[in-house]
């Protein structure tokens, strides 16, 4: 049972809240751009063209936009951890309200958060050499919103299995960073060991950057077909979502 | 009348410790209710599985005749909870924060407008309704939270440690409105509190210790399994003067620091007595009476208050946030 009303007050508190926080948005978006110039301009000295198919900051961008997304939807949703105890969402929970609408809002309200922010690193675009077209901006957003859902539902599911505010770190250093490292944000998966290349198989994270890919940088060199990345990305966001459902149900 | 809160037989473990122990409760409607006990005795635990947020491990609890469990949803929409930890959004306003209650609710938004205006004129705080809720101080912050509980019309309202970190004015604010709750808004009001004077005033108290209810009572009822209040007198030869009172009063007098002291009387009906047989041998009066304190003091050895530090050291940060809102 959806209610729509939940779904509205969480994402309305959360874009609220974003807004009126300037400091956050600024932060949030500096990260990605720093890893862009100064990563990749050091990189793009040293990673020959055929590797990765085209000029290295190219190929870096979409792995950029990948990273923009996980961290700010990471983010949004596992301030459900200490919301849990501490916040507004023990207001939430204690309301007459079906549990799979309070994850679809939660989920949903880190989607248009990274969404927001994705998009407005795509801006930078020109800068290093591409130059999207309409359609491509569109195709890229439908991407970017997938993978956003996909992250924000997993970050739900992280979330549910901590109870305090000091797993931040933990979740940081084994599953944030791991994912962004084995996601083929900065070199193609083709060139990793075998082991390593069937961890990034099993991130979703690996097939949101590969389709962005496929818009950005057709010419370069991709991991799957888009169908894959697609289809992956949107039973990944289902498996999620209904997943973090059922463990909110049962532990409440 | 049916009770409006009931359990039956409540029992939640965590790990190895049994945090609620066979927990019998009746609390009738339109009563306050106040459950009494020292830091970690089973109190907040009770209130969230009373609220739905924890299952019981056995025995089961109603609200307005719903099971907790099985009922949760129905449980849900009968009660209003003011958490032990503020649970308001500091960046929104006072009004904002109201409507999205009302939102999660249900309400619709010309009944929400109006519920909203008369909660925050009857709480005192509508002239500050488009003010973002940090800049409120501790107390006009709990009595938004109070304003937010009942917006759904709730039958029970729940108050976790409502006073806990304020400043006593800030306090004494609070109660007069929680005070009135129970006529002017119909509500049954089941709160836990570690203070004394907060326990006094509700209509019904249960002690809790270790998980168990040990006393349960209208204060003065309560208060009298102590035992009656102590007189204290001094008179001009304080000797004679017990002498002659030990052959007209029937009660334990005795003698120390140059007082008497007259045991386990009704205060109010032996002063004149005492008066009445001494004449003008009395030189001062005065009475005291039992605290609850008292009362957890004969049950269980032990004042009510005794914290170990670690508690303390919680509580103040608490009240620090409380009061400066770093949640």
């Amino acid at each position: 049972m959806i209610e729509l009303r939940v779904v509205y007050v969480i994402v309305m508190r959360e874009l609220i809240k974003f807004f009126r926080e300037k400091g956050r948005l600024v932060s949030t978006l500096a990260r990605p751009i720093i890893w862009l110039f100064f990563v990749g301009m050091g990189m793009s000295r040293l990673v020959p063209q055929d590797i990765t198919g085209t000029d290295y900051m190219r190929f870096l961008f979409p792995g950029i936009l990948g990273m923009t997304i996980l961290f700010s939807a990471i983010f949004s949703s596992i301030s459900i951890i200490w919301d849990k105890e501490f916040g507004f969402l023990k207001e939430i929970l204690v309301a007459p309200v079906s549990r799979f609408s309070i994850v679809l809002g939660k989920a949903l309200s880190g989607t248009l958060l990274s969404t927001i922010q994705a998009m407005l690193i795509m801006i930078v675009s020109p800068l290093i050499g591409i130059y999207p077209e309409i359609g491509q901006i569109a195709g890229c957003l439908m991407v970017i919103i997938l993978l956003s859902f996909s992250i924000s539902a997993l970050g739900i599911v992280i979330a549910s299995f901590y109870e305090s505010l000091e797993s931040f770190s933990m979740i940081m250093n084994f599953i944030v960073m791991p994912m962004f490292f084995l996601s083929g944000a900065m070199y193609p998966l083709k060139k990793l060991p075998v082991l390593l290349k069937y961890a990034a198989t099993l991130n979703p994270l690996t097939y949101g950057i590969d389709g962005l890919r496929h818009i950005l940088i057709p010419y370069g060199i991709l991991d799957f077909s888009f169908y894959l990345d697609i289809s992956i990305l949107i039973v990944s966001s289902a498996a999620f979502l209904f997943f973090s459902t059922y463990i909110f149900q049962r532990g409440h | 009348m049916a009770p409006i809160i009931k359990t039956e037989s409540l029992v939640r473990d965590f790990d190895n410790l049994r945090a609620v122990d066979n927990l019998n409760l009746d609390v009738e409607e339109r009563t306050i209710f106040g459950f009494l006990g020292p830091n970690g005795a089973g109190k907040t635990t009770t209130i969230n599985i009373l609220c739905t947020l924890l299952r019981p491990t056995s025995g089961r609890a109603f609200i307005n005749g719903y099971d907790c469990v099985k009922d949760a949803h129905r449980v849900r929409s009968s009660i209003g909870i003011v958490f032990q930890d503020t649970t308001l959004d500091k960046d929104l306003t006072a009004y904002e924060n109201l409507l999205f209650h009302s939102y999660l609710y249900g309400l619709g938004r010309e009944e929400a407008k109006k519920r909203i205006e008369e909660l925050l004129i009857f709480m005192d705080l509508y002239d500050r309704k488009d003010e973002p809720v940090k800049r409120f101080s501790g107390g006009m912050k709990r009595r938004l939270e109070v304003a937010r509980g009942l917006m759904h019309y709730p039958r029970v309202l729940f108050l976790d440690e409502p006073t806990l970190g304020l400043d006593p004015q800030s306090r004494a604010g609070l109660w007069e409105h929680i005070l009135r709750l129970p006529e002017s808004h119909n509500v049954t009001v089941f709160m836990t509190t570690h203070y004394m004077d907060e326990a006094e005033v509700c209509n019904r108290v249960a002690i809790i210790d270790h998980g168990r209810i040990i006393a349960e009572g209208a204060p003065d009822e309560l208060k009298r399994m102590v035992g009656g209040d102590v007189v204290y007198l001094k008179a001009k030869d304080n000797k004679m003067a017990r002498q002659i009172l030990k052959e007209r009063i029937s009660a334990e007098i005795e003698v120390r620091d140059g007082e008497i002291f007259v045991h386990g009387v009704k205060g109010d009906v032996c002063i004149p007595e005492i008066i009445r047989i001494l004449g003008e041998q009395v030189l001062s009066v005065r009475l005291q009476r039992p605290t609850l304190n008292d009362v957890f003091l004969k049950l269980t050895g032990r004042q009510i208050r005794e914290g170990s530090p670690e508690d303390e050291f919680k509580e103040s940060i608490r009240a620090y946030r409380r009061r400066f809102d770093r949640a």
